[in-house]
């Protein structure tokens, strides 16, 4: 009976299987694994097979990219691999899981800093981490150490510490100050939260005009999303709310992070994803990242959408960003020493 | 081999972790674990007895009284079972918040304009958290003790009845130790839900062990450490069902009367059956009509602006043809587990059953990481074909199956199955002529639980789908990161709606064949 019943399990396996059956990727398409929303590829992508006519399947894994690629090993169908921090892009190639790709238009759109050494990765797009305000606090300038000013005590709204976004933040902070006083920044922050370190970021810009808090840090894309109204009308009225202000490290610049992309190792169709990335950084990919991502395209000279162009100069911070990854798991640490989501 | 099935992600695991994590647990012991395990432990004691003690008593109302609206009752308290945590999360934040429908109202009434001047406390705290997950949990002790409390013999109750006691005290004498197994049924499964849910409680800011595993693993690529972690809670799970199965060793809770007759409501006076009325609909119209009501307003919004995408169809065919494939083979699985474990009666058996259990406790995250390396090796077609996203449904919820059929058949007495088997039946033809039939209602409501928590799966659903295969989870995920809610509130809707048939069916399924 027992036997019969697990001959039972396998068959119906098996005819899953033949019912299923595996799509074998062609020369004409790509497959692309990304940690980034559907919704914000499919232009790209329908731009890209307008162009080329090359079809592109997605995949969206939000966390565990690294693992799905690996465990796939030599037999994966992953051709590009795209993330939305530097940290996991990083961390892709130090696996082993990319590919270095020679490309003259590739070199010449993304400069040498947004890309890596030997072109196993590029930046697709940047987005500051900027300083969301109450609008009756006027606020024209800002630093990510006043964050840690006792006079903000109870009026700061921000996501997890643990979230990438922050903890590059905090890991950039690292870099700059020392372990010590990062903490002691961390601990300032804690001590000025006016709620959980949770949610998301544009909550921060719902919780400041619901009076939960006055300043909170989100991203600056969430910016555009909300003012544009593509994200409805209740968000409209969320980034219509609140005042921006584009904050500094004290002698220094903005912190951006990056949205980025790599060649996957065992890629079945690298010269047609190749064409891809290239497609991405062209005029019509960047114009696409720019206009209906609200970010800040890398390609040079590019153009940016216009309600992001009305949040100010953006001046980048010269730290390089290969040191915030590197200092990733540390900002980590120090986020949970000081309890920083508790 | 079904136990080798769960075993072997977690093999994967124990193998990941092995590969060491420096100073890990230092760390985590000093800032990490002090904190995750009384957060923990708060909102599973909260979250448990919130769903305990709404769960039973809901169920002896609609069992052992008569009310008007009692028969739509007793189906319409499964509703909140089709809503999601995260979704119920992100519905009641909304509505909730300084500036959403409530508190706005709320100002206006008392005449203040800003909120800075008056404000609700916030729901994003541990007491909300608890609330809302158990507004959304409690069906499934309700459903666990409403089977029982239906397929409790009548006579072991008027025994006790003519003995003088009142209904209160059946109830608490009679009537609630007999369920106890099913009680414990129900309630863990809640606590497993409670336990491995990433989505609400992060959203409502509290760091239980499932975001700590979480964090570990996703921010700091720590991977042997979260596999570290994940086995860790993993024992102190096993270490409660164990210690609750030991509470209840040597117990039978088998009824022996020939011929059970299903307990006769009493009628209530008017004044009474509208306070049960009332109580009863509370849980539905919070767990279920109200974020009902806010995903359907949101949907209709969005259609209204964009119309419907086609996309939509293809995923909600997707999610229907993975969670029905889930559901069956899980059920298959579930029966041949527990009913091997009948047959043998050897603690050998039943440490397997336990074992084929343990994959509900792990969060479907590590699960599906476990996983991963497991399939790959043994064909990536099982990944590329989508048979992966079954396969992990079946070791995540073995433990809701199992545990229904088990609950079911601890009511039908090894002494039958002796009886049967003196008459020379065999093993085979005994489950499909007693037992079966026997446990039909047991069976249909862990079935439909499956197929509910199939539809509702997310992580274990988004990191082992096929390249360019989304379901309806998937989807509404995709769309809730980027924040375009209203995107996502169709998905959602439809999970809810999806979810829904197969509660209504299930639930009359249930009803009828017991009271046939």
């Amino acid at each position: 009976m027992l036997i019969r019943m697990s001959r039972t399990v396998t068959c119906a396996a098996l005819l899953m299987l033949v019912l299923m059956p595996a799509r074998p990727a062609s020369a004409q398409e790509i497959n692309l694994y990304t940690t980034r929303e559907p919704g914000l590829m499919k232009p790209l992508m329908d731009g890209f097979t307008k162009t080329t006519g090359i079809k592109v399947n997605s995949i969206f894994v939000k966390d565990g990219l690294t693992e799905r690629v690996a465990a796939e090993g030599a037999q994966s169908p992953a051709d590009v691999l795209m993330t939305v921090d530097i940290g996991n892009l990083i961390d892709l190639v130090e696996k082993g899981l990319a590919q270095p790709v020679q490309s003259p238009v590739l070199e010449q759109a993304v400069p040498a800093n947004l890309r890596g050494q030997d072109n196993q990765w590029f930046t697709l797009s940047t987005r500051a981490r900027v300083l969301y305000a109450a609008k009756d606090l006027k606020l024209t300038s800002f630093t990510y150490e006043d964050l840690a000013d006792p006079k903000w005590k109870g009026r700061i709204c921000i996501r997890s510490g643990q979230h990438p976004y922050n903890t590059a933040m905090v890991a950039a902070f690292l870099a700059k100050h020392g372990e010590a006083q990062t903490e002691a920044w961390l601990r300032g922050i804690k001590a000025n939260l006016a709620r959980k370190a949770t949610g998301g970021d544009r909550d921060v810009a719902r919780d400041i005009i619901g009076g939960i808090c006055d300043i909170g840090i989100g991203n600056s894309y969430y910016v555009g999303l909300m003012r544009s109204g593509s994200g409805g009308a209740d968000q409209k009225k969320w980034g219509d709310g609140i005042d921006v202000v584009l904050p500094t490290f004290a002698g220094g610049g903005t912190l951006v992070n990056i949205s980025g992309a790599a060649i996957a190792r065992h890629a079945p169709n690298r010269a047609a994803a190749q064409r891809f990335l290239e497609y991405l950084v062209s005029d019509d990919g960047q114009k696409i990242y720019a206009e209906m991502n609200y970010e800040h395209p890398v390609k040079a000279g590019a153009p940016i959408h216009p309600i992001m162009a009305a949040l100010g100069q953006l001046k980048v911070d010269p730290l390089p960003l290969t040191e915030v990854a590197r200092l990733r798991a540390a900002a980590s640490k120090l986020v949970d020493k000081v309890g920083f989501d508790q | 081999m079904v136990a080798g099935l769960v075993l072997a992600p977690l093999a994967a695991l124990g193998v990941t972790a092995l590969n060491g994590s420096e100073d890990l647990w230092q760390h985590l012991l000093a800032y990490v674990l002090p904190v995750a395990v009384r957060d923990t432990l708060v909102l599973l004691t909260g979250v448990g007895l919130m769903t305990a003690a709404m769960g039973t008593s809901l169920a002896w109302l609609v069992t052992a009284y008569d009310f008007p609206g009692r028969k739509v009752l007793t189906w319409a308290l499964l509703l909140p079972l089709a809503v999601p945590t995260y979704i119920i999360a992100y519905a009641y934040l909304d509505i909730l918040h300084p500036v959403g429908v409530v508190q706005t109202t709320v100002r206006a009434l008392v005449g203040v304009d800003n909120p800075r001047d008056f404000r609700l406390p916030d729901i994003r705290s541990m007491v909300g958290c608890i609330a809302l997950l158990g507004f959304v949990l409690y069906p499934y002790v309700y459903l666990a003790t409403r089977a029982m409390f239906l397929m409790q013999s009548a006579n072991l109750l008027d025994a006790a009845r003519t003995l003088g006691h009142g209904r209160r005290t059946v109830f608490f004498r009679v009537a609630l130790p007999l369920a106890r197994p099913a009680l414990a049924v129900g309630v863990s499964l809640t606590l497993m839900e409670t336990l491995n849910d990433i989505g609400a409680s992060e959203f409502l800011g509290v760091r239980t062990l499932s975001v700590t595993i979480y964090t570990t693993w996703a921010t700091r690529a720590d991977l042997p450490g979260a596999a570290q972690i994940a086995l860790a809670m993993l024992a102190v799970v096993m270490s409660l069902v164990i210690f609750e199965r030991y509470a209840r060793r040597q117990r039978s809770y088998a009824n022996d009367a020939q011929h059970p007759r299903p307990l006769r409501p009493e009628r209530l006076r008017a004044v009474p059956a509208a306070a049960a009325l009332a109580a009863a609909s509370l849980p539905i119209v919070i767990g279920f009509v109200v974020p009902a009501l806010y995903l359907a307003h949101a949907a209709w919004t969005r259609v209204q602006a964009d119309g419907l995408s086609p996309a939509i169809v293809v995923e909600a065919r997707n999610t229907l043809t993975v969670a029905l494939a889930g559901t069956l083979l899980t059920m298959v699985a579930a029966l041949v587990v527990v009913y091997a474990a009948r047959l043998h009666r050897s603690r050998w058996s039943t440490g397997i059953t336990q074992v084929a259990s343990l994959g509900y406790a792990v969060p479907g995250i590590v699960l599906a990481i476990g996983l991963l390396p497991v399939i790959t090796g043994v064909n990536i077609v099982l990944l590329t074909s989508g048979v992966a996203i079954v396969i992990a449904y079946v070791i995540r919820f073995l433990a809701i199956g199992a545990g229904g059929i088990e609950s079911g058949f601890s009511r039908v007495p090894l002494s039958v199955d002796d009886a049967a088997r003196t008459l020379g039946d065999s093993p085979a033809r005994r489950l499909w002529r007693i037992h079966l039939p026997l446990t039909r209602p047991a069976l249909a409501m862990s079935s439909l639980l499956v197929f509910v928590d199939c539809m509702k799966e997310l992580p274990a659903t988004l990191m082992l789908r096929p390249v360019g295969f989304e379901t309806l989870a998937t989807h509404l995920y995709g769309d809730a990161v980027r924040g375009t809610y209203e995107d996502a509130a169709i998905a959602a809707l439809l999970i809810v709606v999806a979810g829904l048939i197969p509660v209504l069916l299930l639930a009359r399924a249930a009803e009828t064949s017991i009271q046939r």
